[in-house]
């Protein structure tokens, strides 16, 4: 091959420091789960005090986003602003009435996971968070 | 069934805390309107101007609404308003130089988004942003505005603001259970979709003190059928065919 | 052929390296406006389209008018084109950019204007502007390219080509129209809603784009000495006059239907371009007379033959047909249509410094895309034996 002997390594060094990040990870100290501040307090909802979030913990962490998402196109869309939990109660569809009445520490519960995983979403450009804190 | 509703159960079924629940759960609806929420085939919005002497009468339902939707307040001409008040040669413009009895000429009108049953506005936006809900309101996604300003460019009312900087700074006091916008978004009047849907009346409506009604245009029954039966009301720049549905009683 | 453009004067470097500098303070410029927002701009509630969509507008008809040369090329077999097709078929890809590149600085949001392709809405004129513009920069680049590289080969373009040539006739007229019906289907806007308004537009793209395109060639022809020939120059100035002609007739045509029938809502925006309001908006009265001044001046010696002729003269001619068409079309169009505003007020919009800057941050991109597209295709015509200087006959 014409030149192979500046071509091959330097295809290597390109390779190697393209996959870095995989190299990087695999050698450094395993991932941490990021522990945030849940509340404590029970808050009322459609006349009941609920101390249980709207689904599995679990599951909301993984699809909490695309709940919200679905929660604003059935509530602007629809007029449909009534979720109906898996286990069958009713919770009103806002981001700020809902969810954050219970989790109203959004510095230790949102924006910890959120700079944990490097995510900037833009909710609260235009969601009002709570002036008082449920830690 | 949509999508996400299709995911839950795809998630849920591989994880065993929601057996029990899916199953018991059955085919309930996963998301309902209120039971007490207002419905109607046309709202409408009927201002009895006859009730609006002097700018006291008007100040309350401007900041009633202004203060339930945080809307700021910027000064000069990047200003941002969902209801505000004019005289009668400027919210019906198009006679040059009208004679008017002293009472019309004083008079204040309020100005606010028409939801008009024919809006440009929406046959303009490119994105589905801005669109018609089933009760003929003209509702706004500011979740999906990309800020072109078409709508503001089609809009022959004037109804409404882009929000050329972050608003937050400039809402005096926020109201907690309402969003803010955006810079970069265009907002308006919503005819309080959000209040309408918990069985509520608009905010204005609510501060009129019974000088501006508020209902289905379809119904004959309804207060504003009503009101107009029974006065002689017009309409701003009916003559575009936008059919606004705010009547003006004089 | 990418690499020619690695190889030029110094010159052509330093031209480069300015474009550079420009386009680098304007992105600068932008990275605040997109930071604090509109505010950076003179834009306001009532006159919310400005500066920028202005150019966005002419730009387009910039991009249209390649169709000029391809279609008598085309269906006329008019041979002495097919010299500088290639220019003005990359002229129009520089024009597109621009175009794209002014709508998404105009954007209160640009990170979502995929929600224009995610959400498609078919009864937005505006969906419709970006369909057509996109297609429109596809078409030319495979074509432009195409018929260069053959060119260079001495082989005939492929048949499929010739396809794709006969579409882009028919695309170019659509681009200018829906660009058109973005303004004319607007209920409330006067000065816009008119039926004529993609025929004016089209007119005026017929005689501004050729123009741009002839004074670029004569200048690449001072500077690398490509002679574009007699017929070509000589044919576009004629097509430039007609044009030119049209346009000026057509705008005649919106003044008699305004103050002939009356209507306060057809004559206001007119009175208030060129004769301004209780004071206000001085320099857009100045600037709409500067208009048809500049468009008087160009008519007058692009029609007689003996000035159009003239290569002394015609550059000059062909100048104050940019100007004055820009005028009419840009800001003229935008300021004429918000005014008066919906409730009969009138206010003055003058486009901020950091507007303009960003806008010009534009335009160095536009004219760095058609450098480096030039250049190219002229390299490729030199390797290829394209005579660059011509005798008196040819």
């Amino acid at each position: 091959m014409y030149n192979s002997k500046f071509i091959i390594p330097g295809i290597l060094v390109f390779a190697g420091l393209f996959t870095a990040p995989f190299w990087i990870n695999a050698v450094s100290p395993k991932h941490e789960a990021v522990s945030v501040a849940l509340p404590k307090d029970p808050v009322v909802f459609f006349g009941e005090a609920r101390s249980k979030c709207i689904e599995p913990k679990e599951w909301m962490a993984a699809n909490h986003m695309e709940l919200l998402i679905e929660w604003r196109d059935q509530a602007l869309r629809n007029n449909k602003r009534i979720y109906v939990a898996s286990d069958g109660k009713k919770w009103q569809t806002s981001l700020q009435n809902t969810c954050m009445a219970c989790h109203a520490n959004k510095d230790e519960f949102c924006d910890k996971c959120h700079n944990a995983n490097s995510v900037s979403p833009y909710c609260w450009d235009c969601h009002v968070e709570p002036q008082g804190n449920n830690k | 069934m949509n999508t996400s509703r299709r995911y839950f159960l795809k998630v849920a079924g591989l994880s065993t805390f929601a057996i029990a629940a899916g199953a018991s759960k059955g085919n309930a609806a996963e998301y309902e309107a209120y039971p007490e929420g207002l419905k109607a085939h046309r709202w409408a919005m009927v201002i009895d101007t006859r009730r609006f002497n002097s700018p006291e009468d008007m100040k309350p339902i401007v900041d009633a609404c202004h203060k339930a939707h945080n809307v700021p307040t910027i000064p000069g001409p990047k200003e941002i308003k969902w209801i505000w008040d004019d005289t009668f040669e400027h919210a019906f413009a198009g006679d040059p130089s009208p004679i008017l009895p002293e009472r019309i000429e004083k008079r204040r009108f309020f100005l606010l988004c028409n939801h008009c049953t024919n809006p440009s506005c929406v046959r303009v936006c490119p994105a589905g942003a801005t669109y018609k809900t089933p009760g003929g309101l003209v509702a706004i996604d500011y979740h999906r505005c990309v800020g072109c300003r078409f709508c503001m460019a089609a809009c022959p009312y004037g109804s409404r603001s882009f929000n050329f900087m972050d608003p937050r700074p400039h809402v005096k006091e926020l109201n907690p259970e309402y969003p803010t916008r955006m810079r970069g978004v265009v907002e308006k009047c919503t005819f309080c979709a959000e209040r309408l849907e918990k069985g509520q009346m608009p905010a204005c409506v609510e501060a009129s003190k019974g000088a501006i009604v508020f209902g289905d245009l379809n119904d004959p029954k309804s207060i504003v059928r009503k009101m107009l039966a029974n006065n002689f009301s017009i309409r701003r720049k009916p003559d575009l065919g936008t059919d606004p549905g705010v009547y003006y009683i004089i | 052929m990418v690499e020619k453009v690695l190889k030029g004067s110094p010159k052509y470097y330093l031209w480069l390296l300015f474009l550079l500098s420009i386009i680098g303070y304007a992105f600068i410029v932008y990275v605040f406006q997109l930071m604090y927002g509109l505010q950076t701009t003179g834009l306001t509630r009532n006159t919310s389209w400005g500066f920028y969509i202005a150019q966005f507008t002419y730009l387009v008809g910039v991009a249209a008018a390649a169709v000029m040369l391809v279609l008598p090329a085309t269906f006329h077999h008019y041979h002495p084109y097919h010299r500088v097709i290639v220019f003005a078929e990359f002229l129009a890809i520089g024009a597109v950019i621009m175009c794209m590149l002014f709508i998404v600085v105009d954007m209160g949001q640009p990170q979502r204007v995929m929600n224009v392709i995610l959400h498609p809405t078919p009864n937005s004129v505006m969906f419709w502007d970006c369909t057509v513009l996109c297609g429109y920069l596809l078409l030319n680049a495979v074509i432009g390219w195409t018929s260069l590289e053959h060119e260079s080969r001495h082989v005939e373009v492929p048949r499929w080509i010739k396809v794709l040539v006969v579409i882009s006739i028919f695309w170019a007229f659509s681009i200018h129209t829906v660009t058109a019906f973005l303004y004319a289907g607007l209920p409330g806007r006067h000065y816009w809603l008119s039926a004529i308004m993609a025929a004016r537009f089209l007119a005026s793209a017929f005689c501004a784009g050729p123009a741009l395109l002839l004074l670029c060639l004569l200048l690449l022809k001072k500077l690398t000495g490509f002679d574009p020939s007699k017929p070509v120059i000589r044919s576009l100035s004629i097509t430039i006059a007609y044009a030119m002609g049209l346009n000026m007739f057509f705008y005649v045509l919106e003044l008699f239907t305004a103050f002939y029938s009356g209507i306060p809502g057809h004559a206001h925006p007119i009175h208030f371009l060129f004769g301004g309001h209780e004071g206000l908006n001085v320099w857009v009265t100045g600037w709409m007379w500067t208009a048809v001044v500049l468009a008087f001046v160009s008519i007058f010696f692009l029609a007689i033959p003996k000035y159009r002729y003239n290569l002394k003269i015609l550059p000059w001619a062909l100048v104050a047909l940019v100007i004055a068409t820009w005028i009419d079309k840009g800001l003229g169009l935008l300021i004429g249509g918000f005014a008066p505003t919906p409730y009969e007020t009138y206010e003055v919009y003058t486009p901020s410094f950091w507007e303009v800057s960003v806008g010009l941050g534009v335009f160095a991109v536009g004219a760095l895309v058609v450098s480096i597209l030039w250049k190219i295709a002229l390299e490729m015509k030199k390797e290829s034996g394209v005579p660059f200087e011509l005798s008196e006959g040819e």
